[in-house]
């Protein structure tokens, strides 16, 4: 733990660390919202998708509920992302002067998929009780493509800014810029999967969490079988295809990036052989604590213990990400949470094969629990791999986050900052659990044996009433 | 010529922020101004249910726009953000909590938490566009250095900032105003439509008079915009004049009929003499044009491409959003039965 605070404190050491603190902190905060803003409203169509169909009411209650909860989410979301808009400028004129025509590109393609995302959101989650059935439900659709889009467009960005491409300088200046290729850079086809597919882990994986609460608290109705089922069978199915993706991507980093993945593995001298790390402590060129693994990060490279793998010593010392502890612990942490966010898919798969049923062990719900955080927690770890790794480049091998950053005083700000997001974190829960609270009451009122029988089921749309 | 056209374009984007974006800040000044639980009652919940389904599709052309602004002209961008770093820091607060306190007085059923959420709500909805004047009258004023690198006071602390950030919450409230009284009406609400009538007339004077204020302001710190603004941006301060002249007598009549466009128009022609008298400058006081201020002809052709993209998509689903929410087909989602 003491290693882990080192090595945050080296990772913001310098003149522009408080701007990468602060970047980091709100960058950090909002990429759970977006997740949830990218990946929640296919959860949420799915849901009404099946209480249509199916004429299914509890799962309907649940797209209803679902959306109530994305409209506080994506309005936090909202302004969360205009911070990071001012930050752009606010934190890194540097980049701005002299990119901003270039990543300015990607960035307006989200702004018109944005503006679609929130318009169709309002019309979706306040449409319900007077635009009904199949209509409402294809209101719906332009908000999950859109965020697919939005989220492709903000990840071209940043694998522009890791593999930069697409522009043509003349005495420091830009004088040419090819759309195409900044928009699809070379890490463009690795990185932007990567996320998308995040997103949906993470939103997937976090609403199951809450029903297996909800479950392991002895609440065992339909409606929490379903509202866990169906966004764990999207998240489950996709964290199969997230380790490929993540194979694939730690691979061309290898290749296109080979100090940052130098500083993922521990690889301190390009070699051949070179031994797999998992944990462990980097210290001024050795591992201390680390289980090594013979000739495993070799393998993984190239397939073959022979393959060389470049080390951090190609490079001097100045030009070496700064923690190279924080960066193999995260790397380690989001794969090792990864292959753990396999289990409880393949464990539904098996019951379901012997029984045509969710496990009724309640190891098997408390994974699905620990899944939600777990996902957060692994998508985090990905982008300070991504973030950290890159450094001391903001735009890699042409501008150096130093000359990047402003000259402003930026400690005011992120101190502001910092009380702020916590208070706005304290809220956002805070806000979540009276809803389900609220929720609660209304269930245990409505339920047989409660005090209110007259309703218990979910007040039906109008076009379905007519 | 294209150079032109993206200015236009970035506009165009600014026209619909300050006359949708700062209508929705314009209520939070009415709220604000509303009186105690009882008597504000009414106009507080026209308020929520009006800007409820659109605020944040209006804000987005906030997020739009400043990519707009950094891709188009760069080293401006770097300028304005860097000199002026203190109001925009403020700005971005305002915005932030403004946005999460509306979002979460939805939910907050208790009336403890309500009144704090609505408190915040309300005060930041003045701290975000005053602020923001700040900054355009900054650099209106040419207080903003082409190669700015650290914040300044002088920036943004002169008499045209100060006036040009109370006009902005003037012409929130103003237009916001507006606006309340047609959704008031399309209710057949008498009561708030008169209500709202008055704060509306009220507002247009007050902006009136800051505009003018400004106006003076504006001839004696930056002559070069002010005989701009007052040569060939004339007719379109002239228009706005007209426009504002033709609301407070539909409003002194009552007359409701057309009310939300000719003020809509009004606000609108001032955006508009602004980016005219200072073109083709993009920071008065320096020699940043349009034409040179950074951004290869590649990427102004494709921002003109994103133009058409959003005449083509984001336009009719606009249209969309606001009609449904004028046939009132658009509030919160009061499932519950037993809830009420």
């Amino acid at each position: 733990m003491a290693a882990f605070a080192q090595s945050l404190l080296a990772a913001s050491a310098g003149g522009v660390g408080p701007a990468r603190v602060q970047m980091g902190s709100t960058l950090g905060f909002h990429i759970v919202l977006a997740c949830i803003g990218i990946a929640m409203p296919t959860i949420v169509l799915l849901a009404e998708f099946i209480g249509l169909k199916f004429a299914n009411p509890v799962a309907l209650l649940l797209a209803r509920r679902w959306s109530q909860v994305l409209g506080v989410l994506v309005a936090v979301g909202a302004v969360t992302g205009t911070v990071l808009s001012f930050e752009m400028g606010l934190l890194w004129p540097g980049l701005m002067r002299q990119y901003g025509s270039v990543l300015g590109l990607p960035f307006g393609f989200e702004g018109v998929f944005f503006l679609l995302e929130a318009i169709f959101t309002a019309i979706y989650i306040y449409g319900w009780r007077r635009l009904g059935g199949w209509k409402h439900f294809w209101t719906g659709v332009p908000i999950a493509i859109s965020g697919i889009g939005g989220a492709m467009s903000v990840v071209a960005v940043n694998s522009w800014m890791n593999q930069p491409g697409g522009f043509t300088l003349a005495n420091g200046q830009i004088v040419q810029v090819k759309p195409w290729q900044v928009f699809f850079n070379h890490a463009f086809a690795y990185e932007t999967p990567h996320m998308i597919v995040a997103a949906y882990m993470v939103a997937g994986f976090l609403t199951a969490s809450v029903y297996a609460v909800g479950y392991l608290r002895g609440r065992r109705d339909r409606y929490h079988r379903l509202g866990f089922a169906i966004p764990f069978a999207i998240a489950a199915c996709l964290a199969p295809v997230q380790v490929l993706i993540g194979d694939t991507a730690a691979r061309s980093v290898a290749a296109d990036q080979p100090v940052k993945f130098a500083a993922m593995e521990y690889v301190s001298h390009t070699s051949t052989h070179v031994p797999e790390y998992l944990g462990g402590i980097y210290l001024n060129g050795r591992v201390y604590g680390g289980l090594p693994i013979p000739s495993m990060d070799s393998i993984l490279v190239g397939f073959s213990p022979n393959t060389r793998v470049i080390g951090l010593d190609s490079v001097p010392a100045d030009l070496r990400p700064p923690a190279p502890t924080l960066i193999h612990l995260c790397f380690d942490a989001m794969v090792g949470l990864g292959t753990l966010m396999l289990l409880p898919g393949l464990w539904w798969l098996f019951s379901y094969w012997r029984r045509r049923g969710l496990p009724r062990s309640r190891i098997f719900w408390l994974l699905g629990f620990v899944c939600g955080p777990a996902a957060v927690i692994a998508m985090e770890s990905g982008w300070i791999v991504t973030e950290v790794g890159r450094q001391p480049w903001v735009v890699y091998h042409h501008l150096t986050t130093a000359d990047a950053a402003t000259t402003n005083n930026v400690v005011p700000t992120l101190t502001a900052i910092v009380v702020l997001y916590t208070i706005l974190g304290v809220a956002t829960i805070a806000m979540l659990r009276i809803m389900s609270r609220r929720w609660r009451v209304i269930d245990a009122r409505n339920a047989p044996g409660g005090r209110d029988r007259s309703a218990t089921r979910p007040v039906p749309t109008e076009a379905q009433r007519s | 010529m294209i150079a032109a056209l993206v200015g236009c374009v970035l506009l165009a984007v600014i026209t619909l922020y300050v006359t949708f974006g700062g209508a929705d800040f314009g209520a939070g000044f009415w709220n604000l101004v509303a009186g105690g639980d009882v008597r504000g009652e009414g106009p507080r919940r026209l308020i929520e249910e009006s800007i409820t389904p659109v605020w944040e599709s209006n804000h987005v052309w906030l997020i739009f726009g400043l990519v707009l602004f950094w891709t188009a002209y760069p080293e401006a961008f770097a300028a304005v953000t860097s000199a002026d770093a203190v109001p925009l820091w403020l700005a971005v607060f305002g915005v932030v909590l403004r946005g999460a306190a509306f979002a979460f007085a939805k939910e907050a059923h208790r009336l403890a938490s309500r009144r704090a959420l609505g408190a915040i709500f309300a005060f930041s909805s003045l701290i975000a566009p005053f602020f923001m004047g700040c900054v355009v009258g900054g650099v209106a004023a040419g207080k903003v250095p082409a190669n700015a690198t650290r914040a300044s006071a002088a920036s943004w602390t002169g008499a045209l900032s100060i006036l040009c950030g109370l006009l902005f919450v003037g012409a929130c409230a103003y237009l916001a105003a507006i606006y309340l009284v047609a959704e008031a009406a399309q209710r057949h609400d008498v009561g708030l439509q008169t209500y709202f009538i008055r704060r509306a007339r009220l507002a247009g004077i007050a902006t009136g008079v800051l505009s003018l204020a400004a106006l003076i302001e504006l001839g004696r710190v930056d002559p070069h915009v002010f005989d701009r603004l007052t040569g060939r941006a004339l007719p379109l301060v002239i228009l706005t004049g007209a426009c504002g002249l033709v609301v407070l007598t539909q409003l002194t009549t009552k007359r409701v009929r057309g009310l939300r466009l000719v003020a809509w128009l009004g606000v609108a022609s001032i955006v508009w003499g602004w980016g005219v008298a200072q073109y083709p400058i993009v920071l008065p006081g320096t020699d940043l044009s349009v034409s040179d201020a950074g951004a290869p002809s590649t990427t102004l052709n494709t921002l003109l491409v994103l133009a058409v993209i959003v005449l083509l998509l984001v336009a009719p689903s606009f249209l969309l959003l606001f009609r449904l929410q004028g046939k009132q087909l658009l509030g919160s989602d009061e499932l519950e039965p037993s809830e009420a």
